[in-house]
């Protein structure tokens, strides 16, 4: 068991590694820089002299191998530098970004949660009824559904149905407050995003709840508890119900670690200054610091929920190890 | 001493509003106090206005400075109406053969960390825009390529000597990006402070900035323009998305946005919102280009690029497009509104706008017939990602020419790559382009037509000395009548004749906003009059 | 000639189904599992339509017309107009023929490539497993849309490019499924034998070894249908997949879709509608197609 642990331990390194080579050379492959965006990018008068200048200031302009051992060093000792976009630092402009993106994920999984686990059971206890249809129905829907487009409607109905029943439009806030400052404010505009992503989400782990729960009701002990007689609430409850849990966590697990750096899209349509909006600013800025740090906090938040996850299955199943 | 101070403070004031009482009664009087939220779609590089360009930075951080002279806030539509901003008294007269121009700098002004502003921190801040430091960028010192130099005698004076009398010069020291910066700043935390310090003497004091999501500022009571600025502070709050800025001024989240948006969405906003919805409307100092490569066949005969303007019904697309797109104006090379500008008449007469779209179509058709295409050929047309009003011009001029049988794919490509292409690789057969000023000056303006050896943003990759000489000429020439007769014929050969690159559309600025906010009038850019400080919120 | 290995596939490919006509076949999958079956009407109808774009509109899906800008559904425009006066309802149409392209062109590819870089990697195994591995590790490392994202600013925005975005990150979580399967596979004594007889590697796995791990990929590939339709959806409504004028189902709630929803709501409601259905009609096939090939692997 330690054995294994700490071989996928040492085998993260690699990984990491891996992606940082990754991203530095992909970064470097799309075309334009930072420094002619910024200075040429307005269709105005452009001085040639500027944009020279600015790159030979963020090092632009520094051979691949200088400014890839600058990176690599800057990851492993914590330090990464400054945004070159803004001149900041990193970890203070992650930070703000970390906040939001963090309680949306959190608010997004309560509510995929709340959702998905008496749904996915009602669906594996009626298997093949129409209840059953009714439910998978509606979380493939949820799969199915651009949870963007699913934003723009909410923010749509939002501003007409207020304007018709209260006579003045009203619409989330377009700037995030921390919730021990204002919690009204703070939830007024998280809940519609969490909603978004949360029914997506919630079709996911409803889908597993269904799965998992069928898998366990034909094993040998739950048959043996229905032939024994006990109460089928009592049996999905205290055995099916339990041991089912493990591969619905996993997913909730998965897809919470997915939404701390995807929320791409939906970002965009609430305008949250979350992670992933930054992460599309710094790709289309060409702010290869702030995007090299960002694919690599992706990337550790993955790698270390799949070894957890890993671990933990290796732990509970013994067979998993020596495969 | 305190209590005196205040009570001129507040005898001024009330004599400055009695006087604007008297002087303007159309205008009630403004009212102090009060937040002004707004919102921004581009983002905040570095806060030094010497570098950046966007209007991301102009926005938020303009309000914090001072300039040494600014378009008039009364009067922002003028496209030649100048005041002082920390200098006194009107626009100096220009000596000495029209090349010495002498500014008296007000004694009256502090920084926002207390300091005293004297004529060696203008001088200090235009020594860094004209000639910074190696290492340190300056955007804008082509602009002031006529200046000599800029001394300043003694703490009230400020003289700048230029090589040669130029109309381009008073405009270029309206630019909003002059910020005046403190000399001792300068000297004591080097020229990149600025960059993410902010120490001006603006209507309004930095208070915080969240990157990606907003800027705030609060009021300076020391600010020198007396009684202003009425706000109690502001927040420029980020929103790239044109989508959520209209939902935000509907739903109250923000009172308005400063660069403008298309006419169907100030429909829509009107009709949800009624009176509590005011419209400004401007013509925009911004136009939308069309740039073939001359370095790819067919685009290097000039038959084919005059076929290309030929083509596109400017006059129609003008009635069509403004309904769905920010751009409306048909004009030249120069600003429509401006001296220089050509009249409808002498527009009339250039390949492109003539008044019979067919008769156009059909020349362009022959021209294509004799240059070899008689069925016409397929090329790709280079697009920036953003939709207003690139994709959707983009959208139309593709559909115009297929009207004389060309074949058009459209290539798009965001921001960054698709500035490498124009800049570096080259790789396109005809791009979109755009040629977008803050204050209106004509004689700089039209430099995008210069040789692409000269001009740092011509990518046609033409050169043509008849140009560059005209140019030049058009500058040196103290006389407005002789500079308009240059200009028609720079227009004339640029557009027509050569058919170098051409403008489709001149942009048209609409900027609904809710009616409670006062005192802010729209100019013809969406850089200028950004001040902030005669706003006010009736509410 | 026949060799002895030939020998054992065939066997194996006879095996002991009983004869049944496929239309009998068909009546019993659509008995036991209405919602495949209702499924593969769905997408069978979306390829149809596809396929007659234009014998079924009476539109140019390109064309502008000025003249008619933002008309509401009616009977000339069942689903109105767009901002530069186009019929949504054509476009729509042929909107359907970029998202099954796209859609079909990623999964196929990038679950082929998964297929032959997971079989490859199970049967070599060893070193070159281990650092294969890696390599699938830090492709699923990065998210999708990320991933998407990076690939099309490197090489810019168009129909191709979308495809090649897309396909890149399906690669991987196709390889590691198929794998898996493989590494089963690779113990059974027959590829031993063929390995045994000197056969070329490539031989070996193009025979044996992917006939053997066609389930696994079926079901990836399927599923991989209605992700790849979605993400086409999403990468062209942060204005970076298909662009204009070419219709497509994510560019079309991009833009003036959204700024002009209130006044307008029909722009973004159709597409959108389009997509969820194309999407739903894909996962419930997928759903059919892993419940009949594989009735072990239920979950996701």
């Amino acid at each position: 068991m330690y054995k294994y642990t700490i071989k996928r331990i040492l085998l993260m390194f690699p990984t990491l590694l891996g992606a940082a080579v990754l991203v530095f050379f992909m970064l470097r492959l799309i075309p334009g820089d930072v420094c002619e965006l910024r200075m040429a990018g307005t269709g105005m008068y452009v001085d040639k002299e500027a944009i020279a200048t600015c790159q030979q200031n963020l090092g632009i302009n520094a051979p691949i191998y200088v400014q890839f051992i600058d990176f690599i060093t800057g990851f492993f000792t914590f330090d990464l530098g400054n945004s070159m976009w803004t001149g900041k630092p990193i970890l203070h402009e992650i930070g703000l970004r970390f906040e939001l993106s963090l309680q949306v994920a959190i608010m997004a999984t309560l509510t995929a949660t709340i959702i998905a686990i008496p749904l996915g059971t009602i669906s594996a206890i009626k298997q093949d009824t129409w209840i059953d249809y009714i439910v998978r129905s509606f979380s493939i829907a949820g799969i199915a559904m651009p949870s963007f487009w699913l934003g723009i409607l909410i923010i749509l109905g939002l501003l007409i149905m207020t304007q018709k029943f209260f006579g003045n439009p009203w619409m989330p806030p377009i700037h995030y407050t921390p919730i021990w400052e204002d919690p009204v404010a703070n939830i007024s505009q998280l809940i519609w995003p969490a909603v978004a992503t949360g029914y997506r989400y919630s079709a996911v782990a409803t889908r597993m709840t269904r799965s998992a729960l069928l898998e366990v009701l034909r094993e040998d002990y739950v048959r043996t508890a229905r032939a024994k007689g006990l109460l089928e609430k009592l049996i999905i409850n205290r055995h099916a119900l339990k041991n089912s849990l493990l591969p619905v966590a996993t997913i909730i697990g998965l897809e919470f670690a997915f939404l701390m750096g995807g929320l791409v899209v939906t970002e965009q349509v609430f305008n949250l200054n979350g992670l992933g909006k930054l992460f599309v600013e710094s790709v289309t800025n060409h702010d290869y610091t702030m995007t090299q740090s960002l694919v690599m906090l992706v990337a550790v938040v993955f790698i270390l929920t799949n070894l957890f996850i890993d671990i933990l299955y290796a732990w509970l199943d013994p067979r998993i190890r020596y495969s | 001493m305190r209590n005196t101070r205040m009570k001129t403070l507040l005898i001024t004031a009330v004599v400055f509003a009695v006087a604007l009482w008297s002087f303007a009664p159309a205008e009630a009087a403004p009212k102090k106090g009060g937040t002004l939220k707004f919102v921004v779609g581009s983002k905040i590089p570095s806060y030094d206005g010497h570098i950046e360009s966007t209007f991301g930075m102009i926005h938020p951080i303009r309000p914090f400075y001072s300039l040494l002279i600014r378009v008039n806030p009364d009067n922002p539509a003028s496209p030649t109406d100048f005041v002082c901003d920390v200098c006194e008294g009107g626009i100096p007269a220009p000596t000495e053969g029209h090349t010495k121009y002498t500014f008296k700098i007000r004694g009256d002004i502090t920084f926002h960390n207390g300091q005293k502003l004297t004529s060696a921190d203008v001088k200090a801040t235009y020594d860094k825009i004209i000639s910074p430091p190696k290492g340190i960028e300056s955007n804008r010192k082509a602009f002031f390529s006529m200046v000599e130099s800029v001394t300043a005698p003694d703490p009230k004076t400020l003289v700048f000597k230029l090589k040669y009398p130029t109309g381009a010069f008073v405009p270029a020291l309206a630019l909003p990006y002059n910020f005046i910066y403190s000399k001792a700043d300068l000297d004591k935390h080097g020229y990149k402070w600025h960059q993410k310090n902010v120490n001006g003497t603006g209507a309004f004091r930095f208070v915080q900035h969240q990157p990606g999501a907003f800027v705030e500022g609060k009021r300076y009571d020391k600010y020198h323009h007396k009684g202003k600025p009425h706000l109690d502070g502001y927040r420029a709050i980020s929103a790239p998305k044109m989508a959520i800025r209209l939902q935000a001024i509907r739903g109250d989240r923000a009172a308005i946005e400063f660069r403008g948006f298309p006419p169907k969405a100030r429909d829509d906003l009107k009709k949800a919102l009624g009176d509590k919805l005011t419209v400004q409307e401007s013509d925009w100092n911004c136009n939308l280009m069309v740039t073939p490569n001359h370095k790819r066949k067919p685009f290097d005969d000039a038959r084919v690029r005059r076929a290309l303007t030929l083509a596109i019904d400017r006059w129609g697309g003008s009635k069509y497009l403004s309904r769905i797109a920010i751009v409306k104006t048909v004009g030249g090379v120069v600003f429509p509104k401006h001296p220089l500008a050509a009249t409808k008449e002498e527009l009339t007469k250039i390949a492109g706008y003539w008044p019979d779209i067919n008769k156009s179509r059909a020349e362009a058709k022959r021209l294509l017939k004799e240059a070899g295409y008689p069925n016409g050929f397929e090329f790709t047309l280079h697009n920036r990602g953003v939709d207003q009003p690139y994709k959707v011009v983009g959208t139309w001029v593709i559909d115009q020419w297929r009207k004389i049988g060309l074949k058009v794919k459209q290539w798009v490509q965001p921001s960054g790559p698709f500035y490498a292409t124009l800049r570096k690789k080259k790789n396109f057969d005809v791009s979109i382009d755009f040629n977008c000023q803050s204050v209106i000056n004509p004689l700089v303006d039209v430099s995008k037509f210069i040789s692409d050896d000269k001009a740092g943003n011509q990518y046609a990759q033409y050169q043509d000395r008849q140009l560059d000489k005209w140019f030049e000429e058009m500058n040196k020439e103290p006389d407005v009548k002789k500079q308009r007769a240059i200009m028609r014929k720079y227009e004339k050969r640029a557009l027509d004749e050569m058919a170098h690159q051409f403008v489709t559309l001149w942009w048209y600025k609409i900027n609904p906003h809710r009616s409670y906010v006062k005192g802010w009038k729209i100019a013809p850019s969406h850089y200028l009059n950004q001040h902030l400080d005669n706003v006010w919120l009736d509410q | 000639m026949a060799s002895p290995s030939d020998l054992a596939v065939s066997e194996m490919d006879f095996d002991a189904l009983p004869e049944r006509s496929w239309v009998d076949k068909i009546k019993d999958t659509a008995r036991k599992k209405p919602l495949g079956a209702v499924s593969a009407c769905a997408v069978l109808v979306m390829l149809l339509v596809a396929a007659l774009a234009n014998a079924i509109t009476f539109y140019d899906p390109v064309q502008n017309a000025f003249d008619s800008m933002h008309v509401a559904p009616g009977a000339a425009h069942w689903f109105g107009t767009d901002q530069f006066g186009r019929d949504i309802f054509t476009r729509i149409v042929f909107g359907a023929r970029t998202a099954l392209f796209v859609g079909f062109s990623a999964s196929i590819l990038g679950s082929t490539a998964g297929l032959i870089l997971g079989v490859g990697s199970a049967y070599f195994g060893g070193r070159f497993d281990l650092i294969f591995q890696r390599f699938m590790d830090i492709f699923i490392s990065f998210p999708l849309i990320i991933m998407a994202l990076s690939v099309v600013s490197i090489f810019g925005t168009g129909t191709q490019n979308v495809i090649l975005a897309i396909t890149i990150p399906l690669i991987p979580r196709c390889a590691r499924v198929v794998r898996s399967s493989a590494l089963a596979i690779r113990e059974i004594p027959y590829v031993d034998a063929a390995r045994a007889l000197g056969f070329a590697h490539v031989r070996i796995i193009f025979r044996h070894m992917i006939p053997n791990v066609m389930a696994p990929y079926l079901i990836m590939l399927t599923s991989f249908l209605g992700q790849a339709i979605l993400l086409e959806a999403s990468l062209s409504y942060l204005g970076l997949g298909v662009q204009e004028p070419t219709p497509a189902w994510g560019l079309m709630l991009q833009g003036g879709a959204e700024e002009y929803a209130e006044s307008a709501p029909w722009i973004p409601v159709f597409p959108g509608l389009a997509i969820t259905a194309a999407v739903f009609a894909f996962n419930l096939f997928g759903d059919a197609v892993r419940d009949t090939l594989d009735p072990r692997l239920r979950s996701e």
